[in-house]
């Protein structure tokens, strides 16, 4: 009631009239979400779109084959089960009989064996097809199976399914062409409205055979100012919201009645190291920077502390503890021996890029890491770009040094092949590679034995940690707030809000 | 030809150079649609898959051909199709500009319902302390960013009131009066603080030159009640440099008060434009930049016109 109360209020002293409390007898939508965040999605076609913030809103309208739990394990969405054969050469999906998109049509195999190809087809520039070309050809034997008929055997295959990049879409909006323009899916919401950078408005799918939906649907304002979001929550007017800047993520539980939730996600900070050119060819320099950064201390600095030191390894299945990697405590006098032996004692200038606002934090980060490397003669200038710009020189590979935010994935496979693997496509950016770390990555694409595969990746971490193309820093958190109202959220390592399905909304 | 037909002939020709202008200067900008659009997955597109994407944002052609494309449909009134959209350039711009017009209009109502009496009792009261009082206001009004206003006003109020105008979801005029107001009332009185704050001084400074006229003085001498001296003999020509620098202000105010529409959450034209930019989106701030402009010659061609009607001394392009 307050809520309604404080918009009326504005309105009857903006018109000094008696109309605006009349007004106030406006039912109240019990059960709809009221929910904010600052960016807004860019596109619906699950297939093509990357970014975050849509990837966030698609999550609640499609669903893949599979999904990953709040510990990342595997568990059934569309698929209810699932299964390799003993060769690991095909891999076979009953599917729930009960799954049905949002116009009513049943989740038929077709659908999946229509949704991959076009993954795969180049003309549809899916931005996971590379994830998918193990896969020969799809068959429906029944109208409840799927199989897939591989090439190789493929592990990562399960987790890159899991991804709303993989999400199953009706055939028919296939051949229609309506994807991206309609969302119809099978997941728990519905896409009533969308109204690009001002608001969404989402129903519950009563349809969804994932279970019961807990609000009639979700409301999303798309307020810019994260400021602004925090004073939306506080007066009433928000009830969820996600926060991308920690700063204004921590001012968060001085109010009574928000609470924050701080989730560690797979996405890591790191400096990225041009080993192709110049003084960083030099093994010993490159060992010498990884020496001369406090991780704690940049962490701490540049995100208030809000994180925690990571190896390249981010998903907690195979996370290593840091300490037992390559100077993973600050050693300035290694450090300055190192430069020594490399023939670089006087240091050297270098240019680092940073994008502006992605993350909140970029500045800020490579500033101290500026200040630290200056301690072993390093002289970094920092050059700050608009995200677009930062994106083109950085896929071109066209940097020094480079502050980067990348996004986690829950297999370490899929999360690295692009960079880690000889023909991988980002192999350039990453200005990296030997033999040791292609091997280590197609070992562990094929090992099915789940302990084996997590001594291999063990392996890699360490070697690529010691081989120093580049720094691992921290993993931060993705936050959201809710007001004491709703109940029931789980937060994802993902950062994605499916957790929103089960929430409910009290008065 | 008249002065009015001549004015409106130069319009298409600097409409054109916008244009081109617009043209080259977003694609001269690093980046494109698809990078803004996938970001660092861009990267792992295949060259048959980026070549496939390329045909469908038409950046396959030459400058050249995508430019004569698009002033052919633009011709036709078609201004291209919104990549983040979906839908046509001027189908977005149309939706989002009622707002943008209705919050310059608040905006400019403000200015002057608060600038111009605060300027003539100025300048009346020359020099005395209550001028020095509304010349500081006035200054402070000038130099504060009005991103710092909006935000000391949505924290006052947040913070203080507990209470904050509807974000997020725009109720348009005709849907919601009160509504609409309720949400417009903040970010207009933000827009027309500054603005307020311009015409005080000009109005105040016009009025000051004018009283001291010879016509003013030779009234005053016959007897005319100072009240009628100020606003029968006096305002009409101060008015003038208000209206310049109102009609400037305004005009600006139509391309969007970018940073106001950022902070208060307003899907109005100027977040409109800063988003396309940002996504590459071509075609919309190809469309919107040209719109802008169309509204910052009709608004000049307005204030001089309102210069001959108020001062008949003033005769527009002379015969």
């Amino acid at each position: 009631m307050v809520r309604h109360f404080g918009k009326h209020l504005v309105s009857a002293l903006a018109v000094a009239t008696a109309l605006g409390l009349t007004g106030m007898a406006m039912p109240a939508a019990a059960a709809t979400l009221k929910m904010a965040w600052s960016q807004d999605a860019t596109g619906l076609d699950p297939h093509k779109q990357t970014a975050f913030s849509s990837i966030r809103l698609l999550e609640l309208v499609y669903e893949p084959l599979l999904r990953t739990d709040s510990e990342l394990n595997l568990a059934p969405a569309i698929a209810s089960s699932w299964e390799f054969s003993e060769d690991g050469k095909t891999l076979t999906f009953k599917l729930d009989p009960n799954a049905k998109f949002s116009n009513g049509d049943k989740v038929m195999p077709s659908d999946v064996k229509a949704s991959f190809e076009r993954i795969l087809d180049e003309a549809t520039s899916a931005a996971a097809r590379s994830n998918f070309l193990s896969i020969e050809s799809i068959d429906t034997p029944d109208d409840e199976t799927v199989v897939f008929n591989l090439s190789q055997p493929d592990v990562p295959l399960l987790t890159a399914m899991s991804s709303i990049n993989a999400a199953i879409v009706p055939e028919s909006a296939i051949e229609a062409g309506t994807i991206g323009t309609e969302a119809i899916g099978s997941g728990p919401f519905t896409l009533k409205s969308w109204d690009p950078n001002s608001k969404e408005v989402l129903e519950a799918n009563p349809e969804w055979a994932g279970g019961t939906v807990g609000v009639d649907g979700i409301d999303i304002s798309v307020l810019p100012d994260e400021t602004a979001i925090l004073a939306s929550l506080r007066t009433g007017q928000v009830d969820f919201a996600l926060i991308n800047d920690p700063l204004v993520a921590t001012l968060v539980p001085n109010n009574p009645n928000l609470t924050l939730n701080r989730e560690p996600v797979l996405s890591y900070h790191v400096l990225q190291l041009n080993a192709d050119e110049g003084a960083m060819k030099e093994l010993k320099v490159r060992q010498a920077i990884s020496c001369a950064i406090d991780r704690q201390d940049v962490l701490d600095a540049a995100l208030l502390g809000e994180g925690k030191v990571t190896g390249p390894l981010t998903m907690p299945a195979y996370a290593t503890d840091p300490s037992e990697l390559f100077c993973y405590t600050q050693d300035l006098d290694k450090a300055k021996e190192l430069m020594k032996e490399a023939g670089y004692e006087n240091g050297f200038s270098a240019k680092v890029i940073a994008a502006t606002g992605e993350p909140p934090t970029a500045a800020s980060e490579a500033q101290v890491i500026q200040s630290e490397l200056a301690e072993i003669g390093i002289k970094l200038d920092i050059e700050m770009m608009e995200l677009n710009v930062y994106v083109d020189r950085w896929l071109k590979g066209d940097f020094d040094m480079a502050v980067a935010l990348n996004g986690g994935r829950t297999d370490p496979y899929t999360m690295y092949n692009r960079y880690w693997t000889k023909d991988g496509n980002l192999a350039h950016v990453a200005h990296y590679g030997d033999d040791t770390l292609d091997t280590l990555m197609q070992e562990g694409r094929v090992e099915t034995d789940p302990a084996k595969r997590k001594a291999i990746f063990a392996e890699f971490s360490k070697h690529i940690t010691e081989m120093s193309p580049w720094i691992w820093l921290y993993t931060g958190y993705s936050y959201t707030a809710s007001s004491d109202k709703v109940q029931g959220f789980t937060a994802d390592p993902t950062g994605s809000l499916f957790g929103l399905s089960a929430v409910t909304v009290g008065e | 030809m008249n002065y009015l037909t001549r004015r409106l002939v130069t319009f298409p020709l600097v409409m054109l150079g916008v244009s081109v202008l617009v043209f080259i200067s977003i694609r001269l900008v690093p980046g494109d649609a698809i990078t803004a659009m996938l970001g660092t997955e861009a990267g792992l597109l295949t060259p048959a898959q980026r070549a496939s994407l390329e045909t469908y944002f038409g950046m396959d052609q030459s400058w050249f051909t995508q430019y004569w494309q698009w002033l052919g449909g633009a011709l036709h009134g078609n201004l291209g199709i919104s990549v983040t959209y979906g839908k046509p350039v001027l189908e977005v711009i149309l939706r989002v500009f009622p707002l943008t017009l209705e919050l310059a209009l608040l905006s400019m109502i403000v200015a002057l319902a608060v600038g111009l009496p605060a300027g003539i009792y100025a300048a009346t009261h020359a020099e005395k302390p209550s001028d020095l009082i509304v010349r500081i206001v006035a200054m402070i009004g000038q130099s504060t960013p009005s991103f710092v206003v909006a935000l000391l006003a949505i924290y006052a109020l947040s913070v203080w009131f507990g209470i904050l105008p509807a974000m997020g979801s725009f109720t348009p005029l005709w849907q919601d009066p009160l509504q609409n107001l309720a949400q417009m009332i903040l970010p207009a009185l933000t827009l027309g603080f500054a603005f307020a704050a311009a015409v005080t001084r000009i109005s105040r400074s016009a009025m000051l030159d004018i009283l001291s006229d010879d016509y003013v003085r030779t009234a005053r001498a016959k007897g005319v009640p100072a009240r009628k001296v100020i606003w029968h003999h006096a305002l009409p020509n101060a008015l003038i440099p208000v209206v310049t620098v109102s009609g400037v202000e305004f005009g600006y105010l139509l391309g969007g008060a970018v940073i106001v529409e950022q902070v208060f959450a307003l899907p109005g034209l100027g977040r409109t434009v800063l988003d396309a930019i940002l996504q590459r989106d071509y075609p919309l701030v190809q469309g919107s930049v040209l719109f802008i402009a169309l509204n910052f010659m009709i608004v000049n061609l307005l204030v001089d016109l309102a210069y001959a009607a108020l001062d008949p001394r003033i005769r527009l392009g002379g015969n």
